[in-house]
């Protein structure tokens, strides 16, 4: 039954589009937006693997016999938040490209480049 | 799509809905972090960021099929890599008999804190836990080196009489923010302390905590923020939150402990854990709310120090 892997082919599908507007857009918030759609999709790939059948959320209580995989959870967690540091940084070296060249999209960086050389 | 304010207002939707996902896949306490994060602070910095470098994308003159070519291939490649995975929720897949059950089964006697993602976050793996707080702090220091904010004193009156006509102007949603801002500080704190028995912790506190200060700049403007909110005091805040953290690993060092072993922190292993874990947590929401109101202050301090020059320059 291939149909019970349907979870990997939805984060393929998004992953791929994350990587597709890293890849074939030239403007710099594009990119960004596209890498975080990327991230998140690695995200859920952690998650599902971690869903078990008939669990529930990994906190102890009294009845409940399964859980689902805590790890995965913890790995993820701080990955977002360092997510989004990582993401202020790019959208802050974005800020300083558009103060440099005047331009956010990668061909006007480009050529701006090769005239200064 | 060429106007990028909607394409971060999708961004943000996303976030929500692969939160809401998580909630579904159980991972309740990263879905917390995923709705204040995804959904909350990134559409915020990214607006910013798009009122400096423009709202609307130029027309790309290269053509996107090559790129749709790779993609193709490469989407079709990893499609086929995963027909060996184990099956959705599958209860034998490798990942669930490894170290998942004794984290599981054991950790209520060892740590003693019923959310299992707290005690692995906070004690098993305190390590990377502690790893991830040095990269938030870097990146902090990183906005801080790209954005310097560019002190002229001289606008001082003129950013007070903006912020009168603004009084005038978004009465509502101030008084609104003024009775909602103490409820989010008090749910962060709420969040931050309660982390050990529900979803929660230092990450989704912080990142709550920094929405409440952040939503306060932006109605009240940004130089009474800076007034209620210092500037060195917050730079302290930040490093402070990754010393404490360190220290705690420290002091369980000198008390014959590993590094980050609470249990030697108190006569009591449980008491011990619970003390380390409460501390390291402390210092976790301490650096990420700084690190993300420090952030904001300068991207929006950058834009507010341009706008001020260029009407200097002008007048």
């Amino acid at each position: 039954m291939l149909i019970g892997l349907y979870n990997y082919w939805i984060v393929v599908v998004l992953m791929m589009i994350g990587f597709y507007i890293v890849i074939a857009h030239g403007n710099l918030i594009k990119k960004i937006v596209g890498l975080t759609i990327f991230q998140t999709s690695v995200f859920i790939f952690y998650i599902s693997m971690a869903k078990v059948d008939g669990g529930t959320a990994p906190i102890l209580a009294d009845g409940i016999e399964r859980y689902s995989n805590p790890l995965p959870h913890v790995l993820i967690l701080t990955a977002i938040v360092v997510g989004i540091a990582t993401t202020a940084l790019a959208l802050a070296l974005t800020v300083r490209i558009k103060e440099a060249y005047g331009s956010i999209e990668e061909e006007h960086i480009q050529e701006k480049d090769n005239q200064a050389c | 799509m060429k106007d990028l304010v909607a394409v971060v207002m999708l961004a943000g939707i996303y976030g929500l809905l692969s939160a809401c996902f998580f909630v579904a896949m159980d991972a309740v306490d990263v879905a917390f972090t995923e709705a204040s994060v995804g959904a909350g602070i990134s559409t915020l910095l990214m607006l910013v960021a798009i009122t400096m470098t423009g709202r609307s994308e130029q027309a790309a003159r290269h053509k996107p099929a090559l790129a749709f070519v790779v993609v193709v291939i490469t989407g079709g490649l990893l499609i086929y890599g995963t027909l060996d995975m184990p099956y959705f929720g599958a209860v034998d897949a490798p990942i669930q008999v490894h170290v998942a059950p004794r984290y599981i089964n054991d950790s209520m006697q060892e740590v003693g804190v019923p959310n299992i993602v707290t005690s692995v976050l906070a004690s098993y793996r305190g390590f990377d836990t502690f790893g991830e707080a040095v990269v938030i702090f870097t990146a902090g220091i990183g906005v801080l080196t790209l954005l310097p904010v560019l002190r002229s004193r001289k606008g001082d009156d003129a950013v007070e009489s903006l912020n009168d006509s603004m009084h005038e102007q978004h009465l509502i949603v101030r008084i609104v923010t003024k009775i909602l801002i103490p409820l989010i500080l008090l749910f962060a704190l709420y969040v931050q302390f309660h982390g050990d028995f529900g979803p929660g912790g230092g990450f989704q506190a912080g990142v709550i905590f920094a929405a409440a200060i952040i939503l306060y700049a932006m109605l009240f403007g940004l130089e009474v923020a800076r007034r209620v909110i210092n500037q060195t005091f917050i730079q302290f805040a930040a490093a402070f939150g990754v010393l404490l953290y360190g220290s705690v690993g420290l002091v369980s060092l000198l008390n014959g402990g590993n590094f980050l072993d609470y249990s030697v922190l108190s006569a009591d292993p449980i008491a011990g854990q619970h003390l380390g874990i409460l501390l390291i947590e402390l210092g976790v929401g301490c650096t990420v709310t700084s690190v993300m109101v420090i952030i904001f202050f300068h991207f929006a301090g950058r834009k507010e120090d341009k706008q001020r020059m260029k009407e200097e320059e002008v007048g």
